[in-house]
Formats: C-alpha cells, sequence, structure tokens
C-alpha cells in the first residue's frame, strides 16, 4: 500500500467527510453498516439534506410564471441549480441543461426525439457494457425507425474493443451510445475516441454519465459531445432527479417529448407553439426541491474535489483488490486498467446471491446479480456478480471488513 | 405427520439455535439434502419467477398426495426452498392450499417473507400451492 508521507489521506480526512453522513453511523443486522453500493445509490451529506429541509421549511412554491415572492424565490433557487449544473459540466449555455427525472429519463427523452429524424437503413451503435437502460430505449427506437443496432463487442478485461468499434462506423451510422463507466464492472471507456470517430461520419453521441459523475468531472465541451446524462442520487444528490445536456443546435433539431403547461409559448386548438430550450423538454412542475439540492450536491462534492475523490478512490480500489485477490477462489471481473472504485466479483462455485445474503447479515451492503446489464453476465457465462462499489466516504477498514465477512461467506456456503 | 406438525417440528429445530450464523448454516445444510428435481424437469416452464436465483420445482401427484421436488443454483434460496418442501410435500392438495407459512416468521427467516425480497420465498409459496389447486382441480 503506498502509504508515503503525501498520502492523500493528509489533505483528506476520511472520518471527518464521514460525519457529514447522518446514515454512516446506523447500524444494520446490529452491525456498524458498511455501504458499498454506491453505484446503485450514493448516500446524501447533512449539508445537501439541510438545503432540502431549508426548501421545504422556506421556499416551497411553484416556479415559473408566479408573481409572488415565494415563487419568484423558488424560481431563482431553481435556476441558479441549472447554472451550477451547467458550470460543472462546463456547457456553454444554461439552457443546454435540461432537467430529467435521472438518466433513464434522459436517454428516452433523446431516443424518442430521434424517432423523427431516422430512416430504415440509419445504424445506432451501442457497446457491449451497456446498462439495459442503455439498450432498451434505442431498441425500441430501431423498431420505431426501422434503424439497425449494431454492438461494440467486449474482451475478457471488460474492455471495449475500439478496433471493432472502427469497422462498424460507417456513413450508415447515426448515432452512437456508451456509456462513460461500466456499471458493472467499472471500466472507463475511451469516449474522447468513440466521440472523435463517431463525429468523423457525422453521427451523434450520447455518453451515460450515470457511473462516471460521481468520480470524474467530465467537461463537454472539451469531450464535444452532443449528449450526457446524469442522475444526481448518484452525485450525493436526490433520486428523481438528473441531468441531460445537448447541444444546443441538438436540442433545437429535437422534438419536445412530453406535452404539458411550462413547455408551451401559445396554444390554441388550432396549433400550439413551444417554449424556447430548456422549457420545451420541461413539461409540467418538475422536481423542484430535487434540482435544488441536485445544485447543493454537486456544491458539496466540489468542496472536496474530483481529483481528491478520484485519487481517494483509486487508493481504495488498489487496497480492495489487492485485498480481496488473497481468497482463494475469488475471481474479480473488469480488470481494466482505466477503473472506477467499482468490484465485480465471484467465489469459486457459489452464487452471488448467497454471499450477498450473508454479506447482509454482516452489515455490508454490496448488490448482487446482473446489475441491470445482462449482455455482460452472458459474455463471462454468469448468472451475475457480487459488486462492491466504494466511495470518498467509504475507508480501508472497511475494506477490512468486507475482506472478512467474504472469508465467512466462502467458509459457510462451500 | 400433518403439514402443522411438520412445520412445529421444524420451528423446535431452528429454537436451538442462538444466532443468525447458526440457522442459516442449518438451513444452507438443509438445501444440500433437499430431494432433487429429476433434470427433465429443470425446464424454462419449471422456473420460478421473481427470484434473483434459479429456482425450479416438479410436483407428481402419488396415492392423492403432492410430492414436490426442487433445486436451485444458490444454496440458501435451495435451504429456504428445502423448509417449503419438507413442509408441504406428501400432503393432500386441500391441505397444502390451506396451510399457513406463519412459522418461517417463527423460525428467524421473517426477512425472507417480504414480497419485494428478491430470493422470491414468497412466489415459492404461490408456486407450490398453484401446484396443490391445480391437482385439487383435477380430481374433482
Amino acid at each position: 500500500m503506498p502509504q508515503s508521507g503525501l498520502s492523500l489521506t493528509a489533505m483528506f480526512k476520511v472520518e471527518d467527510i464521514r460525519k457529514d453522513f447522518p446514515i454512516l453511523s446506523r447500524k444494520v443486522n446490529g452491525k456498524p453498516l458498511v455501504y458499498f453500493d454506491n453505484a446503485a445509490t450514493s448516500q446524501t451529506p447533512k449539508q445537501v439534506i439541510d438545503v432540502m429541509v431549508d426548501y421545504y421549511s422556506n421556499f416551497n412554491a411553484n416556479i415559473h410564471r408566479g408573481v409572488h415572492t415565494l415563487s419568484q424565490e423558488a424560481t431563482d433557487l431553481y435556476e441558479q441549480a441549472r447554472y451550477k449544473i451547467q458550470e460543472h459540466f462546463n456547457a456553454k449555455f444554461s439552457h443546454e441543461i435540461i432537467f430529467t427525472s435521472g438518466t433513464t429519463h434522459g436517454i428516452n427523452l433523446v431516443a424518442n426525439g430521434f424517432s423523427s429524424l431516422l430512416k430504415k437503413g440509419d445504424e445506432i451503435i451501442v457497446s457491449a457494457l451497456e446498462h439495459h437502460s442503455n439498450i432498451v430505449p434505442w431498441q425500441m427506437l430501431c423498431e420505431r425507425s426501422g434503424a439497425l443496432l449494431k454492438v461494440i463487442p467486449m474482451n475478457q478485461e471488460g474492455e471495449l474493443v475500439m478496433d471493432e468499434f472502427d469497422k462498424l462506423l460507417s456513413e450508415n451510422t447515426k448515432l452512437v451510445f456508451v456509456n462513460h463507466v461500466s456499471n458493472a464492472l467499472g471500466t472507463v471507456n475511451p469516449i474522447e475516441y468513440i466521440i472523435e470517430k463517431a463525429h468523423e461520419v457525422g453521427a451523434a453521441v450520447l455518453i451515460d454519465g450515470a457511473q462516471s459523475s460521481p468520480h470524474i468531472k467530465p467537461d463537454v465541451q472539451k469531450l464535444d459531445v452532443d449528449f450526457y446524462v446524469v442522475s444526481a442520487h448518484k452525485m450525493c444528490g436526490p433520486t428523481g432527479v438528473g441531468m441531460l445536456y445537448g447541444k444546443e443546435e441538438w436540442l433545437k433539431k429535437l422534438p419536445p417529448y412530453q406535452g404539458g403547461g411550462e413547455m408551451i409559448a401559445e396554444v390554441t386548438f388550432e396549433k400550439t407553439t413551444y417554449a424556447d430550450l430548456p422549457h420545451k423538454f420541461e413539461a409540467g412542475t418538475p422536481n423542484i426541491a430535487g434540482g435544488i439540492v441536485f445544485g447543493a450536491a454537486i456544491d458539496y462534492m466540489n468542496g472536496i474535489g474530483f481529483d481528491t475523490i478520484a485519487a481517494y478512490e483509486h487508493e481504495l480500489l488498489e487496497y480492495a483488490t489487492e485485498k480481496l485477490l488473497q481468497i482463494d477462489g475469488l475471481k474479480i471481473y473488469g480488470t481494466s486498467e482505466h477503473k472506477t472504485s467499482v468490484i465485480s466479483f465471484n467465489l469459486e462455485g457459489i452464487h452471488p446471491y448467497d454471499v450477498g445474503t450473508i454479506l447482509d447479515k454482516l452489515g455490508i451492503a454490496v448488490r448482487t446479480g446482473h446489475h441491470c446489464a445482462q449482455p455482460i453476465m452472458d459474455y463471462y457465462k454468469i448468472p451475475g456478480t457480487v459488486r462492491a462499489s466504494l466511495s470518498f466516504y467509504n475507508t480501508k477498514a472497511e475494506i477490512d471488513t468486507l475482506f472478512e465477512g467474504v472469508k465467512k461467506a466462502k467458509m459457510m456456503l462451500s | 405427520m400433518s403439514i402443522e406438525e411438520i412445520q412445529n417440528e421444524i420451528i423446535d429445530e431452528f429454537s436451538m439455535f442462538e444466532d443468525w450464523e447458526e440457522r442459516y448454516q442449518y438451513m444452507i445444510d438443509l438445501g444440500k439434502d433437499l430431494p432433487l428435481i429429476d433434470d427433465q424437469y429443470k425446464t424454462d416452464n419449471n422456473i420460478i419467477k421473481g427470484c434473483q436465483s434459479k429456482v425450479w420445482v416438479h410436483a407428481e401427484m402419488e396415492d392423492g398426495k403432492l410430492i414436490f421436488t426442487a433445486d436451485s443454483d444458490a444454496i440458501i434460496t435451495k435451504g429456504i426452498i428445502a423448509i417449503l418442501v419438507r413442509s408441504f410435500s406428501n400432503q393432500p392438495p386441500k391441505d397444502i392450499i390451506h396451510a399457513e407459512t406463519d412459522f418461517i416468521d417463527q423460525i428467524g427467516l421473517k426477512e425472507h417473507l417480504s414480497p419485494t425480497r428478491a430470493n422470491g420465498l414468497v412466489s415459492m409459496v404461490k408456486q407450490l400451492k398453484m401446484y396443490a389447486i391445480a391437482y385439487q382441480t383435477q380430481m374433482k
């Protein structure tokens, strides 16, 4: 283990960070909670919870169009959150930030919009590492438009095979959809290359950032990505809110997704004209509190700093990998050099569900199953994995607890 | 023995254990002794939906009694289904249909009773009872 004098732990006091998260002090099954299901949802610090309480205590009102003070204040807070998100992802304009209910909503919004832009014979490319949310909407899009779905294959390390991607690209390629980080394995995909190559043939690119956004601060302008989608609840924020970033030119081109209030300019029974961006895509009363709190979550994470977070999590990943591999018969799936702090593993001859059940009895929260990425499990010919996903508020001591827990599970289940 | 008597016997056995570890270890051992389903019945049709692990159940009538055999690819799930099979197998369909399942709670496995639990104990009970209803209808 790297324990040099310059170790991150010097500037990053995880014990102080942990005090921000009330849930981390609770017990599960009589044991202190060890929360390693961060890739499913992250925990919420009290600074972020406080913003939620403050909003409902002092500002709750419906936004936009209200002449009264509360409505104006709530609107300001909501739009300030949009600016924060714009700044965080470095979008050129704030109206390129669309509030959604989460990553899945963002993907569906874009997939739905492309229905009218695609024709038979067009091709869209996804990767073998996708979450079902980034597969099914495109399959539905193909059914509607007659376009063909092509898949970038993966290798044993859990990486995408870029040579194959190059071969799939053609002038028929209209869209490419890839996750920035695989939820099941933690692989960080070479999206810079994918975006560049896709643009060479004139295809648009959507990056699913659900799993990258808790660890990496993407610069959408530098990436030159067309769409980038995230969920707040993976970034210490609340559930039910997320962001779709879309380049202005694309968002103008796409038709509205849902009809309703807020998204209109003028309505008569003969014809309705739509509102400008971003409201064109934000029909109905949005998740106002969620949006504001999302902004607070981004503030919290930036307060710690994404470089610090990434470096500390990498330290945790290396420690956990080295430790778990000491267990005979334990196999890690996803062994790319480019990984976020996710360890997907199995014990030889033991079902992941059994391991997860025993770990739960020990107070350790992991996820078991196919992680909504069945194609990956099919590739490895396994029913699923046990996935421990680590966050910046986890500790090496917790990894030791996991290590002992897995050994115990192995002993009981063998 | 009646279903109730068997269930009381299971409750007695589990009452000897002091903690979850002993209970789970016993359940795992029960799983290992489960009367295994014949491979020809391990078909997709016999898979119980709603479980994170695969569970197959097969039922056959013998002298007015329903005989269950089962299997699972996860050992704890196998233990749970073994407890259910032991409680319900070799019983007349009408007794199975009306049988209670409170004993699961009493043997300290309450957490598995939640309908949202990924192991699908509730689905397993439902499936065993469905078999009983199907055979009962046939008998009439």
